[in-house]
């Protein structure tokens, strides 16, 4: 069977769940591979062998974190000449975009990014995309080259799938532009404790109408309520009241959770952009007229002060 | 000292529109109305930024591949302030992907002489985000991107890239391939003095033989990736809405408790 190269997405030896969603799609395709990289690579082959790796590529070298984006490069075109995979799949984060396309170029292959689904077809595995903000969906594959796709959080259930998960260190030699560009400082973002926006079953997001950085108190409280994440509209982000990491939307995170609860966001397209595909949504809005209801479920017409405590109230109640 | 700067940009269907795509799968450009993409303006700000903080003698090239409308865009970085424009127009080019225009951008920037290139952070209807790192890697240049901060001094890029996970400080010698977020400060309107001297501003237009380019690298026909159906995502089926009358919140914790959220 066809092998399939995983890039792992890891703090430290710790996986990040969007790698183990990747490890199901992969095993759609082939037997996955798993790579990983840097501090820790060789902590997380435990974590990739339950959910599906038959091997476990590591290499350890502080140019991973001392340099952006193409040690990365030089790595996986090594993985993929040990290995000659059918696809070569990347969590869809910013650097695995960037990674994902570099590599591509390498390969003489096409690249396709941010895919909400992947399934084995008989030219290849075809990608489904939501594109146009979520518009419209599309099916795609790669026509030149291995395939390289990216694929997005959320796209498909973490399953246990015990494999071997052999370790082997991979011998990567960095090219010359590998320290290009040199990471001089690194500030880790401060933990909320609260889950990763993109990785989130449920999403509780503020917008205008939450008027002030001080009011996102009451939409942090039922996030709290429901082990939620927080996001923010771009107009709560543009205004200052919630960081830009936050945001979701066209020009921030695209999320797409179990549910959606937006409060005090009208739901302008760069807004829906990021947010249309979750399963269920609802609203809170004080204008019945606002474009948000359009996509609802369930949406309550009122002022966002007074009906979200009173709903952070029988969540605690209601869950003792 | 001299900064040659050149800017990519991108000429998009208008976000707000009714976006759909052709009968051949490519992005319809002509039922919606296009323009400068929203992400690119950061581009152009930044790079007169740089361009107004510099002791250098600075000059700012917008270059954009794309059809003839595509010159619209340029009239617009233009008029924001930019010196000269490059389009690059070839019938051929129709359908390219962002691997094969990657090759056109690279030969363009080439062909034009550059230290620095300055992109935005993706397009507002292909939303890839990976042209900047595709153009690094063609042109053995590093990739600065993804910068909501960003400074040129004594031949160096520096600047802030805020990931998931850290924020983190990057530097790179020039010639550099930069991309700057929504974040790195807002775009300025064109003036009307910007407007009416953006006229009289020099528009270059290349094709595919300027840059040695054949026809069979780029183009529908030689993408690397083919689409092979584009549907429309059903309306979501209408929910229900109440107004709240004290009992709001209890009426949408009930919705949840129903479909096991709580």
């Amino acid at each position: 069977m066809a092998e399939v190269l995983v890039y792992v997405d890891h703090v430290d030896g710790a996986v990040r769940k969007p790698t183990l969603e990747l490890l199901t799609l992969a095993r759609r395709i082939g037997e996955p591979v798993a790579v990983a990289l840097g501090s820790g690579a060789g902590d997380t082959a435990a974590t990739l062998a339950e959910h599906g790796a038959v091997k476990v590529l590591t290499h350890e070298a502080a140019e991973y974190a001392d340099y952006l984006v193409v040690p990365k490069v030089d790595a996986l075109q090594a993985a993929h000449e040990a290995v000659s995979p059918a696809a070569v799949l990347v969590p869809s984060s910013a650097e695995g975009k960037e990674i994902a396309a570099r590599l591509a170029l390498r390969l003489g292959s096409g690249v396709i990014t941010d895919a909400v689904d992947l399934e084995a077809g008989d030219e290849g595995p075809v990608a489904t995309q939501s594109v146009f903000a979520a518009s419209y969906t599309t099916k795609s594959r790669v026509s030149k080259g291995t395939p390289v796709i990216t694929v997005k959080p959320n796209s498909a259930a973490v399953e246990a799938a015990p494999a071997a998960g052999a370790v082997e260190s991979l011998s990567v030699t960095f090219s010359e532009q590998a320290t290009g560009t040199k990471v001089t400082g690194r500030t880790p973002r401060e933990s909320t404790g609260r889950p990763e926006l993109t990785e989130a079953a449920i999403v509780v997001s503020g917008g205008r109408g939450v008027n002030g950085a001080e009011n996102f108190a009451i939409i942090e409280a039922l996030a709290d309520s429901l082990g939620a994440a927080v996001g923010a509209s771009r107009a709560a982000v543009d205004a200052g009241w919630y960081p830009h990491t936050n945001q979701v939307g066209q020009t921030g995170k695209s999320v797409s959770p179990q549910l959606y609860i937006a409060n005090g966001i009208s739901g302008a397209i760069q807004h829906r952009a990021g947010m249309q595909t979750s399963k269920t949504i609802v609203a809170v809005n004080k204008d019945a007229e606002a474009p948000i209801f359009e996509l609802v479920d369930f949406g309550v017409v009122g002022d966002l002060f007074d009906v979200v405590p009173q709903l952070t109230e029988e969540v605690k109640a209601r869950k003792g | 000292m001299s900064l040659r700067i050149v800017v990519t940009v991108k000429y998009v269907p208008d976000a707000t529109g009714d976006r759909h795509f052709a009968d051949d799968l490519t992005v319809d450009r002509d039922d919606v109305d296009g323009l400068l993409s929203e992400l690119d303006e950061y581009a152009v700000e930044q790079a007169l930024q740089i361009a107004e903080n510099s002791d250098d003698d600075v000059e700012v090239t917008v270059l954009t591949v794309g059809p003839e409308d595509a010159k619209d865009a340029l009239r617009k970085a233009l008029s924001m302030g930019a010196d000269k424009a490059i389009h690059v127009e070839d019938d051929d080019l129709h359908g390219t992907d962002a691997i094969g225009t990657s090759l056109v951008l690279a030969k363009a920037v080439e062909k034009a002489g550059y230290d620095l290139v300055v992109s935005g952070m993706a397009s507002t209807d292909g939303t890839m985000g990976v042209v900047p790192a595709l153009l690094a890697e063609r042109l053995g240049v590093p990739q600065v991107t993804l910068l909501s901060e960003v400074n040129v001094e004594d031949g160096k890029v520096t600047g802030r890239r805020d990931g998931d996970a850290a924020s983190e400080q990057l530097e790179a010698s020039l010639p550099a391939v930069v991309s700057v977020t929504d974040q790195s400060g807002e775009a300025r309107y064109p003036s009307f003095k910007g407007i009416m001297a953006a006229k009289k501003k020099p528009v270059e237009s290349w094709d595919l033989s300027d840059l040695d380019i054949d026809a069979d690298e780029v183009g529908l026909e030689n993408a690397y990736t083919t689409v092979e159906s584009a549907s429309e995502r059903p309306a979501r089926t209408a929910g229900t809405i109440v107004k709240d009358e004290g009992e709001g919140g209890k009426q949408l914790a009930e919705f949840l408790a129903s479909q096991k959220f709580i």
